[in-house]
């Protein structure tokens, strides 16, 4: 046991690191919320709109989502291989190059160093920094899964293996760019192309950071969690292949009425509604696995927190190819439904499962139990409030905003102006922030949690050592 | 045999990415290599330097974030934005700004639709004319300075054609003088559009007020006044922006205009080098056919003759 010990630190890194860049990410999410309703909150020039939300959707995807996602994979690459990882030195230095990426990305965007992609917003200098980021990441995980001492290769392995090619392809291919000088660069892509090369980016971002890695962790803990088997490993075979195949084809769906070429647009939608299928692939095992004992709902809060997630999953993965049909949107696109629909996603799905594997990981690595389960189900119900209130608020306000920028008078002019369809949005707005302060006091709840279970695991080290569960 | 591959991660990578890579390739490696992909419209020019220097500072700002560029070919978008985005416009555009939301307006066709002074003083103060706008102010980019070399570099590393006292004058102009010239040329490739407004109505246009004098008019186009034109017109009608409405200065010409004149210009709005009673147009003054209606507009003319009485 003590061969892993090294490495349980450097997991316990990342998931503190992560949790760090979270609260960075969460707190710039609340303030830029705010601004939608209050302009006074825009402060020049490092604190407007459109520097902050950028660094509010990199500090979540890139600090939270990345950290979280390395640390983890790595604590589930050396259980399923049986083995510590390859390169254990390598793998620190990997946390705190990622720390020290994630500070200066942030810096960055601040100063307003912005190639204009969303999602892929980092300046070029930043993006080595990323990709020499990912391959440290791929050395480690695919030279321990090499070297393993466990022959099959469990789900969850396949889902890191492929999130680790897919997104260096994705990243590479869409931040091309010449440099104009050390902190600006152009696109190598011009005009439609790059829109199409940057949503195959955007949306397949989404697909092999917010989906893949996420359902690694899912299809490890859950069983892990509740003691319940997967109920079908030929399902979660047809679910993985068919996932990675269709989400690359389904970028385009992010551009409908555009001037992109159409068949590439419908090409898009044929894909998105596919891919309701290998999702649900996932959901339905999850279901099921937990189906001999539904009473864990109730006993066991882990079980809570990763059935409420892939349920999230499930809805997520409807109602985005519904959203893809070009009579949805024209009506939702570019209105506040699509901000509720990304947040069911990342608050409901992947916050949920990223919390609970860290629920079960940091106890297991500190050798004691979790500080507080009722903490633990406070944290719950309050994220899933806050999760709730935010996208509710945000679906039925873009319908109200796609109606109103549609609506004609009987003369056949536009019955609304632009700026008396925003005014509507305000109530919803501040709403919205509502939710948003619920879901940020739960992950402080979380945040606390996690803190007494470390701080008590100390507290012990030096007295008894103690078995994990 | 399938089942082997779970028991070989290197087979395994190799079988993912190939998976993977079968999408990408028809719906992105593919398409870049076709010239559908590429168009240009003929009159498309690339950004001068001061136009380049402004969509840096669009891009650093992170304008795109709650504006879009595209006009979808939809009945009401175009009415509300005017023609729709064509693939050919963005041929310029590394990468293209065509964002993914509408927090404020779309901006694929501002180019030319106001006169630079609004952009400068809507810049400065989104609340000025709009008193419930969410925008952020913008007027300190007026205490920035252009760096010449630094957009000089930046339109080499584009390829960019440019003069050099186009990167010289670079020297005399803020950051705001920048980001205006950018607004300015967004979208103006493709020709504005524009109808006779015998056509743009439901039902023929008359050649007098239907509505002159009427108190009922007067005080309903008060109203539609102060919602779309005291922002240039100033509140009595003596002009600011736009030109004075009071005084007997009609298109730069002594004299004033017959009623169906006004109608055409609230309607159809200005465009520099247009030619209305002889007088030459300089451009600026947006069109309003699509937010208001024949009534309204008479309306409006009814309400501007009473402040011309005054």
């Amino acid at each position: 046991m003590s061969d892993y010990q090294y490495d349980n630190q450097t997991v316990k890194g990342f998931i503190v690191s992560s949790i760090f860049w979270g609260v960075v990410g969460i707190v710039i999410g609340l303030w830029i919320s705010v601004q939608m309703w209050a302009p006074s909150w825009n402060i020049a020039p490092f604190f407007t709109f459109g520097r902050l939300r950028v660094v509010h959707t990199n500090a979540l995807a890139f600090g939270l989502g990345l950290g979280a996602i390395f640390g983890i994979s790595y604590y589930i690459v050396m259980r399923l291989t049986k083995r510590p990882l390859l390169f254990p030195k390598l793998a620190r230095f990997h946390l705190h190059l990622f720390n020290a990426a994630i500070a200066l990305a942030a810096v960055s965007l601040f100063a307003g160093m912005n190639q204009s992609l969303e999602y892929a917003e980092l300046e070029w200098p930043l993006d080595i920094g990323v990709v020499i980021l990912w391959v440290i990441f791929a050395v480690n995980v695919f030279g321990t899964i090499i070297k393993r001492k466990e022959e099959q290769m469990y789900i969850s392995l396949w889902y890191i293996i492929a999130t680790v090619i897919a997104v260096a392809v994705l990243y590479i291919v869409n931040n091309l760019s010449v440099p104009a000088g050390l902190f600006k660069s152009y696109s190598v892509f011009a005009g439609i192309n790059s829109a199409n090369v940057q949503w195959w980016y955007g949306h397949n971002a989404v697909g092999f950071v917010f989906t893949t890695p996420i359902l690694a962790m899912f299809y490890y803990f859950l069983p892990k969690s509740t003691g319940l088997p997967i109920f079908s490993h030929r399902l979660s075979i047809i679910a993985f292949w068919s996932l990675i195949f269709a989400y690359l084809w389904t970028g385009a769906h992010h551009l409908v009425y555009t001037p992109l070429p159409d068949w590439i647009q419908t090409l898009a939608i044929v894909f998105t509604i596919f891919l309701i299928a290998p999702s649900w692939g996932s959901v339905v095992n999850g279901f099921y696995t937990v189906a001999p004992d539904w009473t864990q709902m109730r006993t066991n809060y882990l079980t809570k927190f990763f059935i409420f997630g892939i349920t999230f999953y499930g809805l997520q993965t409807v109602q985005g190819p519904t959203q893809g049909l070009r009579v949805v949107s024209q009506l939702i696109h570019y209105t506040d439904w699509v901000p509720g629909h990304v947040h069911m996603g990342t608050m409901g799905w992947v916050t949920m499962t990223v919390a609970a594997s860290m629920y079960y990981v940091i106890p297991k690595i500190c050798k004691t139990e979790i500080y507080s389960v009722k903490v633990a189900n406070a944290h719950f119900y309050l994220v899933l409030l806050g999760q709730l209130i935010f996208s509710i608020t945000m679906w039925i306000t873009g319908i109200q905003q796609g109606a109103l920028w549609k609506a004609i008078s009987p003369d056949g002019t536009l019955k609304y102006t632009f700026m008396e369809g925003l005014v509507k949005n305000y109530p919803f707005w501040q709403m919205r922030t509502v939710g948003g302060v619920i879901f940020t006091v739960g992950m402080l709840f979380f945040i606390y949690n996690i803190y007494m279970t470390m701080r008590n695991s100390a507290a012990l080290a030096g007295t008894v050592e103690r078995g994990g569960r | 045999m399938a089942g082997e591959i779970y028991r070989k991660p290197v087979m395994f990578a190799i079988v993912a990415a190939v998976v993977i890579l079968i999408g990408t390739a028809v719906t992105m490696f593919i398409p870049m290599m076709m010239a559908h992909m590429h168009p240009k419209l003929e009159n498309l020019k690339p950004f001068a330097a001061l136009e380049l220097a402004g969509r840096d500072i669009y891009q650093r700002e992170g304008c795109n974030n709650c504006h879009t560029q595209t006009v979808r070919p939809l009945k009401t978008e175009v009415m509300r934005y005017g023609e729709y985005s064509k693939a050919g416009e963005f041929a310029y555009d590394y990468p293209f700004l065509w964002g993914s939301k509408r927090t404020g307006p779309d901006l694929a066709r501002i180019g030319k639709k106001y006169p630079d002074l609004w952009h400068y003083r809507h810049f400065e103060d989104p609340r000025k004319f709009f008193p419930e706008s969410n925008m952020p102010e913008y007027g300190w980019l007026k205490e920035n300075g252009l760096s010449p070399q630094k957009v000089k570099a930046h339109m080499d590393a584009l390829g960019f054609p440019y003069a050099e006292e186009d990167i010289s004058q670079i020297e005399e102009k803020n950051e705001l003088d920048a980001l205006v010239a950018y607004v300015q040329v967004i979208g103006t490739a493709v020709a504005k559009k524009r109808a006779e407004p015998a056509l743009t109505k439901m039902e023929p246009v008359e050649v007098e007020n239907p509505l002159a004098g009427d108190p009922a008019a007067v005080q309903a186009g008060k109203g539609i006044y102060e919602d779309h034109c005291a922002g240039c017109h100033g509140d009595n009608g003596e002009g600011d922006i736009g030109p004075s409405l009071i005084d007997n200065i009609f298109l730069y010409v002594e004299g004033d205009l017959a009623d169906d004149d006004y109608f055409e210009i609230i309607n159809n709005g200005t465009e520099e080098g247009m030619v209305e009673e002889g007088r030459t147009m300089k451009g600026g003054m947006p069109a309003f056919m699509e937010d208001l209606s024949k009534r309204e507009i008479w309306s409006l003319i009814s309400f501007i003759r009473s402040l011309q009485q005054e």
